[in-house]
C-alpha cells in the first residue's frame, strides 16, 4: 500500500500527461457508450440517458419490420464486400511492383504521385467525380460521344453507383495502402534473395515465392482489420454521392441513421439501428479473426 | 542460350512491363489533378466544349481573382486554418503525452487503460449518443463540437508509443532519472526533440484530418460564419450554388453559370494545394507512421 502510493507520487507526472486523453475518451467514447441504452428506451431530452423510460426491443422490431431494413442492410453489405474484394488486392500488387523498381528516383516519383489522392478531401473527390462524369461537360462523356456512344448521367444511375464508389476509392487509397506493405517488404532478409538467385529464380519468381510469402502476415492482419470494418462504411462519401436517382442503391445503414437521427430527431430509433450495425460488425470482426487463426498462424489476438 | 542469359532476358522484359504498368498507374492518378489545374486557368466555355485536354485554352486568372474577392470563401479558408492549427496542437500534444505515459512500465493500470483505448477502435457509442453528449456539453455551434471528440486517435497513440519504445533507447530514460530529471523534463526536453520525425507525421495526419473534415462541422455548426472551407466547397462544387459574392456582379445568367463553372476548378485547387505541398517533405517518414513495426510482430 505504502509502496503503491510512493510509486504513484513518483510517477504522478505520467498520469498528468495521460489525463487529457483519458478525459476525452471518457467524455466522447465511454459516455456515448453508456448512452446506447436509449436504443431500448423512449428517449426524452429532459429525462436524459438514465431516466428515460425503458421500452425493450420496440425500436429494433420497428427497424426489422420496416420496408427500409433489407434495402439498407443489403446495400451496406454488398457495397462493403465489393470494395473489399476489388480494393484490397490493389495496394498489395502495387507494393510488390514498386519493390521491383531499381531506379530509386522513378520509384519515389510513383510513390509521391500515388499517395497524393489520399490527401484530398471527400468533398473534393466527389466534386471530381461530378466534374468528370457530368453528362453535359464531363470528359468521360465527351470521350464516349466522340466514339459514337450516347452521353450518360453516371451519378444518377443506381446500377453504377457501387462501381463508381469502389473505383474512385481505389484511385484515392491504393497508393497510400501500399505503404504498409512496402515497409514489410523492406524487412525481408537479403539472404532469401541470394538463395533464390542461386536457385535460378527470375524476378517474377522472386516476387511470387519470396516477396509475397514475406508480407503474408501483414496481408492477413490487414485483411482481418478490413473485414472487421465491413459494416463501418464511411458515411461521408456515400452521403456526398447520394442523389434521389441513385438512392435505391446508395442508402446504407449509416446514412439512414443520419437521416432518422439528426434530420428527423428520432434519437432512440436511430441509436437502435446504429447499435444493430455495431454489433453485427463486431461479430464479423471476431469471426474473421478466428478464421484467420485457424487457417493461418496469424491473428489480431 | 545459357540459363543465366535466359534469366536476365526474362528479367529485362519483366522490368519493362513492370515499369510500364506503373507509368500507366501514375498517369491515371495524375491526369485528373492536372486537368483540374489547367481547367482552373482556362476559359470555362473552352472547358465545357472539351477543348481543354492537354493544355489550358484562352488562359485566364479570373477564377482566382474572384476567389480572393469572395468573403464566404475567404472566411471559410480562415476558419479552416484556425481549426487546423488548434486541432493539430491538441492532437499532437495529447497523443505524445499519452504515448509516453503508456510506454512506461511503471504506469499503474497500464494494461487496463490500453485495453479501454483499444476497445474504442472496434466499438463506439455511435452517431446519436455522441451527438447528444456533445449537445449536453453545450458545444453545439462551437469548434469544440468537432475538434474534441476526434482530437486523439488511438491508432496514433500506438504509432508514437511504438516509436518511443523502439527508437529511443531505454538507457536514456534511466540515465535522466538517475540525474534527477523529472518525467516532465525528460518528456519535454529530451524525448520530444528526439521525436521530430514522428511528430511531423502526426502533424500531417491530424492536420489533414481537420483540414478535410466535413461531416461533423455539418451536423454541429449552425452559423454560416463558422463554416470551414469544406462546407463552402460542397455548396460551390456539388450543389452548383450560383450566387455568392464572387458572382454577384455578373450581369447575365449565362455569365453567372460561366463563372460558377470556373470557380469549381479554382476552389478545388485552392483547397487541395496546402496538404499536397506539405506531404512530399514528410514522405520518407511515412513508413514509421504506418505502424509497420507492430503489424509485423
Amino acid at each position: 500500500m505504502r509502496k503503491g502510493r510512493r510509486a504513484l507520487s513518483v510517477n504522478g507526472q505520467l498520469y498528468v500527461l495521460l489525463l487529457p486523453t483519458l478525459i476525452l475518451f471518457l467524455l466522447f467514447r465511454y459516455w456515448p457508450m453508456y448512452g446506447i441504452q436509449i436504443a431500448f428506451k423512449d428517449y426524452n431530452a429532459f429525462l436524459g440517458f438514465t431516466k428515460s423510460p425503458w421500452i425493450g426491443f420496440f425500436h429494433f422490431k420497428r427497424f426489422f419490420n420496416s420496408y427500409q431494413f433489407w434495402k439498407v442492410l443489403i446495400n451496406t453489405i454488398t457495397l462493403s464486400f465489393f470494395q473489399l474484394i476489388a480494393g484490397f488486392p490493389i495496394p498489395v500488387i502495387l507494393a510488390l511492383m514498386l519493390h521491383q523498381v531499381d531506379n530509386k528516383r522513378y520509384k519515389s516519383i510513383v510513390q509521391t504521385v500515388t499517395y497524393a489522392p489520399h490527401f484530398i478531401s471527400l468533398v473534393v473527390l466527389v466534386g471530381l467525380l461530378s466534374i468528370f462524369l457530368s453528362p453535359r461537360t464531363g470528359l468521360i462523356n465527351a470521350l464516349i460521344t466522340a466514339l459514337g456512344g450516347d452521353a450518360k448521367y453516371f451519378l444518377g444511375n443506381a446500377k453504377l453507383f457501387k462501381s463508381i464508389y469502389v473505383i474512385s476509392g481505389i484511385w484515392q487509397n491504393a497508393g497510400w495502402g501500399a505503404i504498409v506493405y512496402l515497409a514489410a517488404l523492406s524487412g525481408i532478409s537479403p539472404t532469401l534473395y541470394e538463395a533464390a538467385e542461386i536457385d535460378g529464380a527470375n524476378r517474377f519468381h522472386r516476387m511470387i515465392h519470396v516477396d509475397l510469402p514475406g508480407i503474408l502476415p501483414t496481408i492477413v492482419i490487414l485483411l482481418i482489420l478490413n473485414v472487421g470494418k465491413v459494416m463501418k462504411l464511411g458515411f461521408e462519401k456515400v452521403f456526398l454521392m447520394q442523389n434521389p436517382l441513385n438512392l435505391s442503391s446508395s442508402e446504407i445503414i449509416s446514412t439512414y441513421v443520419y437521416k432518422m437521427g439528426i434530420l428527423e430527431a428520432q434519437f432512440s430509433f436511430s441509436t437502435a439501428v446504429d447499435l444493430f450495425n455495431g454489433i453485427v460488425n463486431l461479430i464479423i470482426l471476431l469471426a474473421a479473426n478466428r478464421l484467420a487463426r485457424k487457417i493461418s498462424e496469424y491473428s489480431l489476438w | 542460350m545459357s540459363n543465366l542469359g535466359n534469366k536476365s532476358g526474362y528479367d529485362r522484359v519483366f522490368n519493362i512491363v513492370n515499369n510500364a504498368i506503373l507509368a500507366v498507374a501514375l498517369l491515371l492518378v495524375l491526369y485528373p489533378l492536372y486537368y483540374i489545374l489547367i481547367a482552373s486557368i482556362s476559359d470555362p466555355v473552352s472547358v465545357a466544349e472539351g477543348k481543354v485536354i492537354f493544355l489550358p485554352d484562352k488562359v485566364t486568372f479570373e477564377g482566382y481573382a474572384r476567389i480572393f474577392r469572395d468573403n464566404t470563401i475567404i472566411l471559410g479558408y480562415a476558419n479552416t486554418i484556425v481549426y487546423t492549427v488548434i486541432g493539430v496542437f491538441l492532437g499532437v500534444a495529447f497523443t505524445a503525452g499519452a504515448a509516453f505515459s503508456l510506454s512506461r512500465k511503471e504506469l499503474k493500470f497500464r494494461k487496463t487503460i490500453l485495453a479501454l483505448l483499444t476497445f474504442t477502435m472496434f466499438f463506439q457509442g455511435g452517431l446519436i449518443p455522441t451527438y447528444l453528449v456533445v449537445r449536453k456539453l453545450g458545444m453545439i455551434n462551437t469548434m469544440w463540437s468537432f475538434l474534441l471528440p476526434s482530437a486523439v486517435w488511438v491508432y496514433n497513440i500506438f504509432i508514437m508509443r511504438t516509436f518511443f519504445t523502439v527508437s529511443v533507447p531505454e538507457e536514456l530514460y534511466e540515465a535522466s532519472m538517475i540525474d534527477g530529471c523529472s518525467q516532465f523534463r525528460y518528456f519535454f526536453s529530451i524525448l520530444i526533440p528526439l521525436s521530430k520525425a514522428i511528430i511531423s507525421v502526426m502533424v500531417l495526419f491530424y492536420g489533414m484530418a481537420v483540414w478535410n473534415m466535413f461531416f461533423q462541422p455539418m451536423i454541429y455548426l449552425t452559423e454560416e460564419s463558422k463554416f470551414p472551407l469544406q462546407l463552402i466547397l460542397r455548396n460551390i462544387i456539388l450543389e452548383s450554388n450560383i450566387g455568392g459574392d464572387a458572382v454577384l456582379d455578373a450581369d447575365t445568367v449565362l455569365k453567372k453559370i460561366r463563372i460558377s463553372e470556373l470557380l469549381k476548378f479554382t476552389v478545388i485547387i485552392v483547397s487541395i494545394v496546402p496538404p499536397l505541398v506539405v506531404y512530399p517533405f514528410l514522405q520518407k517518414h511515412f513508413t514509421q507512421g504506418s505502424l509497420s513495426g507492430s503489424v509485423k510482430g
